[in-house]
């Protein structure tokens, strides 16, 4: 065993970032995919893994992960590593995924290293920190590395694996079915890609005065995710959990467009390792435009609209 | 009932962060109160303050816990001028360049012995911003892990919590009986500024300073000789290069889009 890898699923189809940490872990040697799914939601998936290069899939089905969350998620992967004593465990960077990683490293009494970017074949870390102003290489000195891997790291190449699938049955201890989960409702998906994983990014600022249409319009013939600066969210005009900055989701798509959004040093960190970043403001001081490779200054509410009906006419 | 609020001193976030040897240089900026920490302290004394008011006295006590160098008095002050009550500083020279589990290690000793039901935090430090800490903590002291709290629904005297967690993923709402880890996100609260009245108390209240020793905890264990994870270097990024910057004149839409087909973005 040389490298497990959390394979996350949403609402019967398997995440993108599966096959990316796969992909990563390759480099540590033997690759095992882990799916922690409700009793009977495991054939559905497994075909979905094959997009990951897996040499094997452990399926471990327990109705506790619906019912306990990430408790039961972290105990059940507790479990496997301290089985399988791989080198890394290596799961998807995000709310949940860092939680469940935060509780495994406790323990298996391993070494956690967060929003990774890259790993290589010797478990050396590579880190984009404050924003983006350092990159920090880390490495982890224990048996097993548990390593957060930020989604679209990589391009993981296609492939269609034939892992070895074997199922296990798990439960928690009832002392340890502490929460309950009672409700859920799911992200409002709303046919655009999510933040961190979108190759486009357009956000909207305190220029917007509320108005978001112009910027989702543009996002939309664009195929971009939409963010939101932490004046817009505060104000109520865009869900918080499309803050991008320091205290919201830090993003690094191809293409990052601001509109309207000053660029206070708490935004500039969630974006600017964008590859090309693209800034619309009316002031021409805004310390946007000090980050912006290309610069507008202008109302939003002119230039946007001039945008998106030349996209709209641009030949396919 | 006694809760505690987890809470660390930064870096001002609106300051320009450097690395010296692969740590974070914190002399050469300003150090504040995290400013996620203060949706949880606002919470929690949203929480205890009419209640004992009710009471009549201080029945429902909030307590601040941090762990830090001497100077974190400083942040930690701030929160007692919003209303908290008192504060415990778990401050040791050995304590540098402990890592997050090792951080976890301290802060779970100091709650589990010091008889709280209730801790809160924020979401992450806008330091490391690992967003580690509550779940190392639900995990060290086994307690119910109710996280990303967007709204929380305490019964103290019948000692439940339920919360809407809310992320990327959608709203999960989930229950549990005391004792939990809570952590809160900033959407739950507008913090208080702290009143001048609450400034004056402030300055009589208490924060203990614990060593190391005093919690029970070996020195050995804690530390950057402890850590189980080590830096091996650290890059500053190359400014970037100065972009090209236009007048909208009537076509500054045609002129970006003009840009993004060049560079092949569109």
């Amino acid at each position: 065993m040389s490298a497990l890898v959390l394979i996350d699923h949403q609402d019967g189809s398997i995440a993108k970032s599966g096959a990316e940490l796969a992909t990563f872990a390759k480099r540590l040697g033997n690759v095992t995919g882990v799916l922690l799914v409700a009793p009977g939601e495991g054939d559905a998936l497994v075909s979905g893994a094959s997009s990951a290069d897996l040499d094997s899939l452990v399926v471990v089905e327990s109705k506790d992960f619906k019912e306990h969350g990430i408790t039961a998620m972290a105990k059940a992967l507790t479990k496997l590593v301290k089985d399988r004593n791989p080198k890394a465990l290596l799961i998807a960077s995000n709310s949940r995924g860092k939680e469940i990683a935060a509780r495994v490293a406790v323990a298996t009494e391993s070494g956690i290293i967060t929003d990774a970017i890259d790993i290589d074949a010797q478990r050396q870390t590579t880190q984009s920190v404050f924003g983006g102003s350092f990159t920090v290489s880390s490495s982890v000195t224990t048996p097993v590395a548990i390593v957060t891997i930020r989604p679209s790291s990589i391009d993981a190449p296609q492939v269609t694996s034939t892992p070895a699938v074997e199922k296990i049955n798990f439960a928690l201890s009832d002392t340890e079915r502490a929460v309950t989960i009672s409700k859920v409702e799911p992200a409002l998906k709303g046919g655009r890609p999510e933040l961190t994983e979108a190759k486009i990014v357009v956000s909207g600022g305190r220029g917007t005065n509320g108005d978001f249409k112009p910027v989702e319009a543009l996002a939309d013939l664009l195929g971009a995710a939409v963010g939101a600066s932490r004046a817009a969210t505060d104000a109520g005009w865009y869900p918080h959990t499309h803050q991008v900055g320091q205290t919201g989701k830090t993003v690094s798509p191809q293409l990052y467009l601001a509109c309207g959004i000053s660029g206070a040093i708490q935004h500039r960190a969630g974006m600017q390792t964008s590859k090309t970043i693209v800034a619309i403001n009316k002031d021409p001081e805004a310390p946007i435009f000090d980050v912006a490779d290309f610069g507008v200054v202008g109302d939003l509410f002119a230039v946007l609209p001039q945008a998106s009906e030349r996209l709209a006419k641009r030949p396919s | 009932m006694k809760i505690a609020v987890c809470v660390k001193q930064v870096p001002d976030s609106w300051a320009e962060k450097k690395m010296v040897d692969g740590r974070l240089d914190r002399e050469s900026v300003d150090a504040v109160l995290n400013d996620l920490d203060e949706y949880a302290i606002e919470e929690v004394l949203r929480l205890v303050e009419p209640l004992n008011e009710a009471a009549g006295s201080d029945a429902h006590t909030v307590t601040l816990l941090s762990m830090g160098p001497d100077r974190a008095s400083e942040a930690i002050r701030k929160g007692l001028s919003m209303g908290a009550h008192d504060a415990i500083l778990v401050s040791d020279p050995a304590l540098a360049g402990s890592d997050a589990l090792a951080t976890s290690k301290v802060l779970a000793k100091v709650i589990a012995d010091g008889g709280f039901d209730l801790v809160f935090c924020g979401t992450e430090s806008t330091d490391a911003r690992m967003s580690v800490i509550p779940a190392m903590l639900a995990e060290r002291l086994g307690w119910a892990h109710l996280t990303f709290a967007g709204a929380v629904r305490v019964d103290l005297a019948g000692k439940k919590i339920e919360i809407d967690r809310m992320t990327e993923f959608g709203v999960e709402t989930m229950s549990a009986s005391l004792p939990a880890v809570v952590s809160v996100i900033e959407k739950i609260n507008e913090p208080r500024y702290p009143s001048f009245k609450g400034i004056m108390a402030a300055k009589k209240k208490t924060i203990e300073t614990k060593s190391l020793a005093s919690i029970g905890i070996e020195s050995s264990a804690v530390g950057s000789s402890a850590s189980w994870s080590k830096v091996e270097g650290a890059i500053a990024r190359p400014p970037r290069d100065k972009g090209i910057k236009v007048e909208d004149s009537g076509n500054g839409g045609e002129k970006l889009v003009d840009f993004l087909m060049e560079k092949r973005l569109v």
